[in-house]
């Protein structure tokens, strides 16, 4: 917000125009919306949610106050324990994955070339689409047991994974598929370099840098705001996980991919233990809080601001 | 030295190229997937030259499941993503307005809470909403699916108020001493001003809220009311064999308005993905 004053609008004198344009009145007029909306879909449902995580609703039966034994089972729920630790191997796995070949990939269109921009939409393809049915399915078909990978593999004399039967292999085409829609990321990092002054690496040059000494000493601090923000955006849409696993194997097999947001659709949704789904969904507000304060405070070390230096 | 840098560039362009054909494959393989039968699907050829054009797929996809077609499902699609899409770009450009361009009393906090919405994974909200949609008796049609789009996205507020941070203050001063209001300022100087930025989110809103499968799932409960992310799916979960050509020729389908979103608006998107992660 910038420190001018727009001269006050005294376009009536009457009392309704004082009041009507008004810089509150205006801000809230125009905020309204955000205001009503915020409360009526996000802060009365989590205090509801938040009521009920201490009871057994189950949306037929009246529900009986539990007090906080739906939070004590959850951790004495081996699938639910199972679901968080899933959870977290996905997203450490997906999410520096994803980011590195963004970055790689908007590294290398940087340079002058016509075809630059045919290239970066061909890039982007993926992420537009990746989170559709149709393209899980299409996953679903290419990793099938019989499938065109395993078939090619087979050619080729590589054993073949049957990628959906194995508890290890069958969380690596979900994590290839995330990867896979590394576009934004990578429009935002092609941005991001673009912004960074040339001056800066002639300087390096001329002190006699390699390209290498160039990429981590003025390339990573200047970019690390936008790596940022990759990473916030990317770290919260991975713990979301849910379409893709849910097409694609169901959470199986034995649980294997059984994401946070899958099983609380399972208990939730699917067998309408609504009290148990509400705590789980705090539990998860609470952990993800956790994680994002986390990257913010660590931010100080490694996000280099260059208003400060 | 010439022809080293020329060969460089050749190898620079046959494996960027290279790699972008590995990443589309799957997509174009799906396409020729909608022409094939599925001996031909299930065969592992690498080819996306179909051996017979069976157009006889997408006939056979659209007949849908029961009695219902798929122009019920692209009807019903259509319906929601327009809604949803007006509501969102309509309110969220009101909010950004309000929080870039207006001081008043709390306009910190509201911003606060802003960010904070957007780095609440929806998931969260998922059960509790359920809960309250369920209470007023929203289960069941598609309300939940586009109401909460008219109260703005974050996601969307933020890239406006990103862009707005470039459309000079004068131009608002200059105004509001011709006789504008600050409500007029909003409908004069900043729409028009902000075309890009409301182009960028009603595409990208657009293409998030066609793909949308997990709403759809919660909250239509006829067939009737499926929207086309479900009805594909329904190929996958039929009892007896997978007809892999109609599901893909139908999947194919399914994408046809993101893909001329692709063809016709590109700028727009790599514009809006771009400023959201750039301080203004």
């Amino acid at each position: 917000m910038s420190k001018t004053k727009t001269p006050a609008v005294v376009s009536g004198r009457t009392p309704w125009n004082r009041f009507a344009y008004n810089n509150n009145t205006v801000g809230y007029v125009f905020a309204a919306p955000f205001i009503i909306g915020f409360l009526a879909f996000t802060i009365i449902p989590m205090l509801t949610s938040l009521y009920y995580s201490c009871t057994d609703y189950n949306m037929i039966d009246k529900s009986n106050w539990v007090g906080f034994s739906n939070y004590i089972n959850l951790f004495k729920d081996e699938r639910f324990l199972k679901s968080v630790g899933v959870t977290l191997q996905y997203v450490v796995l997906s999410v520096p994955i994803k980011l590195a070949f963004a970055l790689f990939i908007a590294f290398l269109l940087t340079r002058p070339s016509k075809l630059v921009s045919v290239y970066r939409s061909l890039y982007y393809l993926p992420s537009l689409i990746g989170g559709s049915v149709a393209v899980a399915l299409v996953w679903k078909e290419l990793f099938a047991r019989k499938g065109l990978i395993n078939i090619n593999l087979a050619k080729l004399g590589i054993p073949t994974i049957n990628w959906f039967g194995s508890m290890t292999a069958a969380k690596w085409p979900i994590i290839l598929m995330t990867a896979w829609q590394f576009g934004s990321s990578m429009l935002i990092f092609a941005a991001g370099l673009k912004e960074i002054p040339t001056s800066y690496y002639e300087a390096a040059k001329i002190d006699g840098a390699n390209g290498w000494q160039i990429f981590w000493k003025i390339t990573m601090p200047c970019l690390s705001p936008v790596i940022m923000f990759n990473l916030i955006m990317q770290l919260i849409s991975s713990f979301m996980v849910f379409t893709q696993a849910f097409v694609i194997t169901k959470g199986g097999p034995n649980d294997a991919t059984m994401y946070y947001a899958l099983y609380v659709y399972k208990q939730g949704i699917q067998m309408r233990f609504m009290g148990y789904a509400s705590a789980m969904s705090w539990v998860m507000l609470l952990i993800m809080s956790a994680i994002t304060a986390i990257v913010f405070k660590t931010s100080k070390h490694w996000v280099f601001n260059e208003s400060e230096s | 030295m010439k022809t080293k840098k020329i060969v460089s560039r050749i190898i620079y362009h046959i494996f960027i190229a290279g790699l972008g054909f590995v990443m589309i494959y799957p997509v174009l393989w799906m396409i020729s997937g909608s022409l094939k039968d599925n001996s031909e699907i299930l065969s592992g050829s690498l080819s996306l030259i179909p051996p017979h054009w069976r157009w006889e797929n997408f006939k056979t996809g659209w007949a849908g499941f029961g009695k219902i077609t798929f122009t019920t499902y692209f009807k019903n699609s259509i319906i929601i993503t327009v809604i949803a899409t007006l509501g969102t770009v309509i309110s969220s450009s009101l909010i950004a307005y309000s929080l870039a361009r207006i001081k008043y009393r709390g306009n910190k906090l509201i911003f606060t809470i802003m960010i904070a919405t957007m780095l609440l994974p929806g998931q969260v909200v998922m059960i509790p909403q359920y809960l309250i949609y369920n209470r007023i008796g929203w289960v069941g049609t598609i309300l939940p699916l586009v109401v909460p789009h008219f109260f703005g996205a974050p996601f969307f507020i933020y890239m406006m108020m990103q862009f707005m941070a470039g459309i000079p203050r004068e131009l608002d001063e200059a105004a509001i001493i011709d006789g504008c209001s600050k409500y007029s300022v909003y409908s004069r100087v900043i729409i028009p001003l902000l075309k890009p930025a409301l182009i960028s989110t009603i595409i990208i809103q657009f293409y998030w809220k066609w793909d949308d499968y997990m709403g759809p799932l919660l909250y239509l409960g006829k067939p009737q009311a499926y929207t086309v992310s479900i009805a594909v799916k329904l190929f996958a979960d039929a009892t007896s064999k997978t007809d892999y050509g109609p599901m893909f020729a139908m999947s194919t389908l399914s994408m046809i308005p993101v893909f001329l979103i692709f063809l016709f608006f590109n700028r727009y998107l790599v514009d809006g993905i771009s400023t959201s992660g750039l301080k203004g």
